[in-house]
């Protein structure tokens, strides 16, 4: 019997991927082996970006490489040169990859660079587990130094810093911002960790076995428990979204909802390109390029197009133009001139006058 | 021991029977739906791509005429008849519907140099070139009679262009001088000239009614007002315009088809500068059509092409073409703003649709706002350089690619030598003239 490192639902029922002593396998529900990937070798954590069916791998190797699992391509490895990659995590707003390292840092990663985006040092010991929230607002890390911290992941700040007795081994958050922490056979729960300093969990509980692993279930109020004796599942009351929507994730979908789900969201699947930390950069206006499509318009014709004319007040019959009434005109358009706005700073060239 | 967790009842949120509809619930809360911006982005990329793939405009070919077609005139009061004039002096009423040709009368005996449908819908005029202007019945005549015209005016010389008045019962003629003619007269009540030997078309403004525009052949456009007694004022340009169409919706707006590929907007009021200077034809444009909407208008070229342009856009946002149809003569935009339809030199008069990647006829209410909504995805995206790429990539023959880069290279050529002039000559000496004032050489009033 092999070694099974990682377990990871696909975008269906039907299919999860198993992360196995060497290779990667994903498997159908009835138990059907239907892949067996040997690029990806040496796994040690998974997580599924659902809106782009991407299954983000990271391996013992220091490896993060990305499979599209609708079209079946690897999309991109990247070697992290971090070492082991045993701490992950997805940040479920902008779907960039969160992994902890044993030095303290975390890295965030994007399969369209080589580099890491951003590396935040977390802890004094090692990082043993991070979790972020479905806004993207907060990260939750816990260390080997008995600390379990809240940080800003918009600004990469640290909000709040707790000291556990025995450290987290495993976090995990639900929907309505409920964090479960694990320590040896203990699990606790906390609500509110970021707004209102926690003095006390919400709810604690023991056991059988040393916890390996937590995840809340989606739409109800459970959280699962993986520990060595077997499987436990804790009623949290608070833990799940009430009101789920039917065009999304719906669990009570029937086989007919689901097919045309399913064809929908794979024509909506998005590009692996579009991973940014900001995931509402391509709504933004392109200052950048129109500025320097200005600047060899400018070039090409010889004189800027859109530049105005100097303003020339016009000539008044029957003495109505007098030096005085003229300056008057003049001075009304004047601020015009400070007016320059800041796209066109070092382009500016004045039409030739006629 | 009681615990308050979420339970949910089947029942609110499975359907009773097979034969309901699914119950959907819905939640519009922005944190249960991430990347909104990415995926309307996708959904806008395959919706342009689509578009392309169900681009297909051409509708029906109306066989029949056995020589060129000349003119085209749309029926004032039903969408579906087409009258069309012939360069052998035929005149044919179709049925846009079957396809067919209902009537076929011998009109004139040489060219059907111009047609139009009175306002009534129930009697229409053409012009040809045995100097005649006739006034037929729209009603075929019954079993065994005749074709007879209703009136038949003889002229002193050749008529090119003939315009009915939109409220009364007044129409003009052009040939060598412009003539204001009552229907019950034989003589025109009205001559307008101005030193030039021969007016191409003349057109009457469909919203300020008693004005009329005419292409003159030295180059210029003359505006005629039908309450005075002399013409308003003319606008000569650098080439010759073939003809020239009023905006149905702005009543100082008309565009004229020239001979030097282009197509110029101006505004009646200011002569001296075309609003718009449409360009994209590759050979001369031969006539144009307003759509009823007044924002766009298509354009037929010698160049076997047929444009469609925006009023406010430089460049067309549309181009047809098919390898039978060879220059087109005459164009109109039908009144519901749906079909084009296009008469050319070999005997054929085509029905196009309006908006390539139209379904017509009735759509279902979620049909119709799934279109509502590609539609307005692909307007919000629309200057990203992806989707960009795609909606305005079109096929084009290959001699018309050709001469479009061979000019492309012309115009940069020209330019760059101006700009070398002007920046190796004293700064001012060599003035900048706007694209617009290039092609305009006086007004004379």
């Amino acid at each position: 019997m092999e070694s099974i490192n990682d377990v990871k639902w696909l975008h269906t029922e039907h299919m999860y991927a198993v992360a196995q002593k060497k290779w990667l396998y994903i498997y159908d529900s009835n138990g059907i082996e239907l892949h067996c990937i040997r690029t990806f070798n040496d796994v040690l954590r998974m997580q599924f970006l659902p809106y782009h069916f991407l299954l983000a791998t990271a391996s013992a190797t220091g490896f993060l490489q990305y499979l599209d699992v609708s079209v079946g391509k690897e999309v991109a490895a990247i070697s992290t040169k971090t070492g082991r990659l045993d701490v992950m995590c997805q940040n479920p707003h902008n779907a960039v990859v969160h992994l902890g390292h044993p030095n303290g840092t975390v890295t965030l990663w994007s399969p369209n660079q080589k580099e890491a985006l951003v590396k935040m040092l977390c802890h004094q010991g090692g990082v043993r587990s991070v979790a972020v929230d479905k806004t993207g607002t907060y990260m939750i890390t816990s260390g080997m130094d008995k600390k379990m911290k809240v940080f800003d992941v918009r600004a990469f700040k640290p909000l709040r810093s707790y000291f556990l007795p025995a450290g987290a081994s495993c976090l995990s958050l639900s929907q309505r911002g409920l964090l479960s922490a694990a320590t040896g056979d203990i699990v606790q729960v906390y609500r509110d960790v970021w707004s209102t300093p926690v003095t006390k969990p919400y709810m604690a509980h023991r056991v059988r076995g040393l916890v390996w692993g937590l995840h809340f279930c989606p739409f109800e109020d459970v959280l699962g428990v993986g520990h060595g004796e077997g499987f436990t599942s804790m009623l949290v009351p608070g833990a799940g979204e009430p009101n789920f929507d039917g065009l999304d994730a719906n669990p009570y979908r029937s086989a007919k909802q689901r097919q045309e789900w399913e064809v929908k969201a794979l024509l909506e699947k998005i590009q692996p390109e579009l991973i940014t930390l900001d995931p509402t950069e391509l709504a933004q206006v392109d200052r950048t390029t129109f500025e320097q499509r200005h600047r060899d318009r400018v070039e090409a014709l010889g004189f800027d197009p859109l530049a105005k004319e100097r303003f020339v007040p016009k000539f008044k019959k029957k003495g109505r133009s007098s030096a005085g009434g003229v300056e008057r005109r003049k001075k009304q358009v004047a601020h015009e001139d400070q007016r320059v706005s800041s796209y066109f700073q070092g382009s500016r060239q004045r039409r030739p006058l006629r | 021991m009681k615990v308050k967790v979420l339970s949910r009842n089947p029942d609110d949120y499975v359907r009773e029977t097979k034969h309901d509809i699914q119950r959907v619930p819905r939640n519009y809360d922005p944190s249960l739906h991430p990347f909104e911006v990415s995926r309307e982005y996708t959904r806008a990329l395959n919706a342009t791509k689509l578009e392309r793939v169900f681009a297909k405009p051409f509708l029906a070919s109306l066989d029949g005429h056995r020589d060129g077609v000349n003119c085209l005139a749309k029926h004032t009061r039903s969408l579906s008849t087409l009258l069309s004039g012939s360069c052998d002096g035929e005149v044919k009423v179709w049925n846009l519907t079957k396809h067919e040709c209902v009537r076929t009368l011998q009109a004139h005996g040489g060219f059907v140099r111009g047609m139009v449908v009175r306002y009534c819908g129930n009697s229409f005029f053409t012009i040809g070139d045995d100097k005649t202007i006739k006034q037929w019945k729209m009603e075929a005549p019954g079993y065994g009679e005749e074709e007879e015209p209703l009136n038949t005016i003889l002229g002193k010389t050749v008529f090119t262009g003939l315009d009915h008045h939109q409220k009364s019962g007044v129409f003009a003629t052009c040939g060598q001088q412009v003539d204001i003619w009552d229907e019950q007269r034989s003589t025109p009540i009205r001559s307008f000239t101005w030193g030039v030997d021969s007016f191409s078309s003349v057109r009457f403004n469909p919203v300020e009614t008693e004005l009329l525009g005419s292409c003159a052949s030295d180059r210029s456009i003359v505006l005629y007002d039908m309450r005075e007694s002399t013409p308003l004022k003319k606008v000569i340009m650098t080439m010759r315009t073939n003809t020239l169409c009023w905006n149905p919706m702005e009543a100082y707006c008309f565009t004229c088809a020239n001979e030097d590929y282009n197509l110029y907007t101006y505004d009646m009021r200011h002569l001296e500068r075309p609003i718009k200077v449409h360009m994209d034809h590759v050979s001369a444009v031969l006539d144009v059509d307003y759509s009823p909407t007044g924002q766009e208008f298509v354009s037929a070229s010698f160049d076997k092409t047929i444009r469609i342009f925006s009023k406010d856009d430089g460049h067309s946002r549309e181009v047809y073409h098919t390898k039978r149809m060879q220059h087109v003569i005459c164009i109109k935009w039908s009144a519901d703003n749906k079909y084009i339809l296009s008469g050319s030199d070999e005997m054929n008069i085509r029905l196009w649709k309006a908006n390539a990647a139209e379904k017509l006829g009735v759509l279902a209410p979620r049909e119709r706002e799934a279109v509502n909504y590609t539609q307005k995805l692909k307007e919000k995206f629309q200057h990203h350089p992806q989707i960009r790429r795609i909606a305005r990539h079109r096929h084009l023959p290959k001699n018309i690619y050709h001469q479009k880069n061979e000019l492309r290279i012309m115009k940069e050529a020209r330019r760059r030598k101006e700009m070398n002039v002007r920046k190796h000559s004293k700064p001012g000496s060599v003035p900048v003239v706007s694209e617009k004032e290039k092609h305009v050489v006086s007004v004379v009033k």
